[in-house]
């Protein structure tokens, strides 16, 4: 076994998600503590050239599982590179994003190996002993679960915008080893993506969302909040009554039956904060709610609120927001 | 097709968490079945109807864990299995997907339903874990399954960021639903009623060959829960909303930095 962190690092299409830059901040303060080393793996077809972007994120030798067998995702097929790579380079942690694809491929991975696997954390701290102390939200974050993993490696899978992705190092030579695949035989593959309606921000990887509910009235009055979204670069959220409703889609759905966001800053409009929702997003670093009820509870974790009519106060924060565009 | 579904009894998302002395206190907690295992319930029930075949519930839990299985084999599912020990508390997704491979040695499948997640403990992982101990493939966050003629294999989509993935895996096959696949019907009074015929066969550690050590419960050993760190209270912006929204703007601009 050694003190190292291995990345598993998440691409889509040849580009790195972000997310991935965030693991590799995690992973660093680790192998710091530790004296190990950081190292990524990525798997795909044509994948190679992320190694450099890799190293220069801090990653000491980078794995590339680079086929064109790999073009296609496949969790069991991955699981199974993986698995083997964990085996032959005893790595003390396995990281990997906490997003649909991390969701789908870290248990594969962990049952492959054995491996505890602590999943959709929030925090990771090297202690001494060579354990990690993780930090995971559970009931939809209205409980905070500190656990230890007591096998080796220790895997977990961590919540996008939990970390501040890893600074680029120019000049960061990578060091690459290929990984070869040995008889890659895999059952369940992806053959095909249907991209949602547009240029789509999904609302789990935003950092500012802007989100309606019931308040909303129907699904034309959204107009508002996507013209605030495409200001502010921001992705559209709902509450479940407006998903229901059928105003929005499922994606879009935030809280406990829909997804768990840490957005820098979530902007609620006609959105009561019903328990499910604030399990949803009460993490966002910053909370502004619109409401016209001032007894609403969604003003109870709000940093800042506005009572009143949101179809009045969004256009104007909207049209406030363009002025300071503008102005910068 | 003979359909297994994998049933967690959770809290209902209503519940306060009252976190006490690092533990999440059990009194005053209504249980429910998970919400994602009711989209996988109504998935199996809709393939029953159109293909034939028989659903087959099961959960690992205590003893008012049988209470999850009752709702839903009102629902119109054909049998529930109660696979319970005091061995298999507290296992951990691990050990519950090495009880619930044991059990399934036991029942036949051509297809396997569970939820993502459990709203409980937010771990979604145990469907995937026991696809791989049976050796199947396994496609999660389900939002439509179309099944082959032959029913040898099935072109499935699942959720990811800004879109669906299209997945084709041969059948048996592991599936986890997610919010999207269908609406879960509610239960009908002759479904209640016939529950109360049903029995529901107990099966323990010594039914299925398990040796109770072996379940992997410390893997990932709990050490403390705390409750999440209070919001401060926030403050509500006074003025007519020409006023309140460009104060708005300033705070989150010059205060929060947000943007
Ligand atoms: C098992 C389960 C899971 C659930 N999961 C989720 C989940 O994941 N996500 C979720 O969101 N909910 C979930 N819910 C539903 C949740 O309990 C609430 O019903 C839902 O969140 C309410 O949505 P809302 O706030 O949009 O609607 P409401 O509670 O009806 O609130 C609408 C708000 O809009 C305000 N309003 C109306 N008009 C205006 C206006 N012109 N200007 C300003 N404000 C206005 C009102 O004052 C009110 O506060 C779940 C429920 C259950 C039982
Ligand atoms: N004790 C259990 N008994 C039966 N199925 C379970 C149990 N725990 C989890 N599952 C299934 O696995 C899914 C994911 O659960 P979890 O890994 O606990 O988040 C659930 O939605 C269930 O379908």
């Amino acid at each position: 076994m050694s003190n190292n962190v291995l990345v598993i690092a998440e691409q889509r299409g040849g580009t790195l998600k972000k997310v991935t830059f965030e693991l590799l901040t995690a992973a660093q303060q680790v192998a710091g503590k530790w004296g190990g080393q950081v190292d990524a793996v990525v798997l795909g077809a044509g994948v190679r050239a992320l190694a450099e972007l890799l190293a220069q994120a801090g990653a000491a030798k980078v794995y590339v599982a680079d086929d064109p067998a790999l073009a296609r995702y496949s969790p069991d097929g991955y699981a199974g590179v993986l698995a083997n790579l964990v085996r032959r380079v005893e790595p003390a942690v396995v990281l990997v994003s906490a997003t649909f694809w991390g969701k789908d491929l870290a248990p594969r991975v962990a049952a492959k190996v054995k491996a505890g696997l602590a999943s959709d954390a929030t925090g990771i701290e090297g202690q001494d002993g060579g354990r990690l102390l993780v930090t995971r939200p559970i009931y939809a974050g209205k409980a905070i679960a500190k656990v230890r993993i007591n096998t080796t490696p220790q895997m977990v899978s961590l919540r996008p915008n939990s970390y501040p992705p890893a600074a680029l190092e120019a000049g960061r030579a990578a060091n690459v080893e290929a990984v070869v695949l040995d008889g890659y035989q895999p059952q369940a593959v992806v053959t095909d993506f249907v991209k949602a309606g547009g240029e789509k921000l999904d609302v789990a990887e935003a950092n500012i969302i802007v989100s309606g509910g019931r308040g909303m009235g129907g699904s034309e009055q959204y107009a508002i909040l996507e013209e605030l979204a495409s200001v502010l670069g921001a992705a559209v959220g709902a509450s479940r009554a407006a998903v229901d409703a059928g105003w929005r889609p499922h994606s879009d759905q935030v809280g406990q039956t829909g997804k768990t966001v840490s957005p820098n800053l979530y902007i609620a409009c006609g959105i009561s904060g019903a328990i499910q929702h604030l399990a949803g997003m009460k993490t966002s670093k910053v909370i502004v709610a619109i409401n016209k009820d001032p007894d609403a509870p969604i003003f109870k974790v709000a940093d800042y609120g506005i009572v009143g009519d949101l179809f009045k106060v969004v256009p104007l924060f909207t049209e406030e927001v363009k002025k300071l565009k503008a102005a910068e | 097709m003979n359909i297994v579904v994998c049933l967690k009894q959770v809290p209902d998302t209503a519940s306060k968490i009252v976190v006490k002395d690092g533990r999440v206190l059990e009194e005053g907690l209504t249980w429910v079945v998970n919400p994602y295992d009711e989209y996988a319930v109504e998935e199996a029930l809709r393939i029953k109807e159109k293909l034939g075949g028989k659903v087959t519930l099961v959960t690992v839990g205590p003893e008012r864990a049988k209470q999850a299985l009752k709702d839903a084999l009102a629902l119109g599912a054909d049998e529930g299995i109660h696979v319970t020990d005091p061995a298999f508390e507290g296992v951990g997704p691990y050990g519950v997907a090495t009880i619930l491979a044991a059990a399934l040695q036991k029942i036949p499948y051509d297809m396997i339903w569970a939820g993502w997640k459990g709203v409980d403990l937010d771990q979604g992982q145990t469907a995937i874990i026991l696809a791989e101990k049976l050796g199947l493939p396994h496609v999660s966050f389900v939002t439509k399954i179309d099944i082959a003629p032959d029913g040898k294999s099935a072109t499935v989509q699942r959720e990811v960021e800004g879109g669906k993935e299209v997945v084709q895996t041969q059948l048996p096959a592991v599936f986890t639903a997610q919010k999207g696949l269908n609406e879960p019907r509610y239960a009908s009074l002759k479904g209640i009623m016939a529950v109360k015929k049903k029995v529901i066969p107990e099966w323990k550690a010594a039914d299925l060959g398990l040796n109770p050590d072996g379940l992997g419960s410390r893997k990932v050993e709990l050490v403390e829960v705390v409750p999440p760190p209070e919001r401060a209270a926030g403050r509500v912006i006074p003025g007519a909303p020409e006023e309140a929204a460009k104060e708005l703007v300033r705070l989150l601009h010059e205060e929060a930095k947000v943007f």
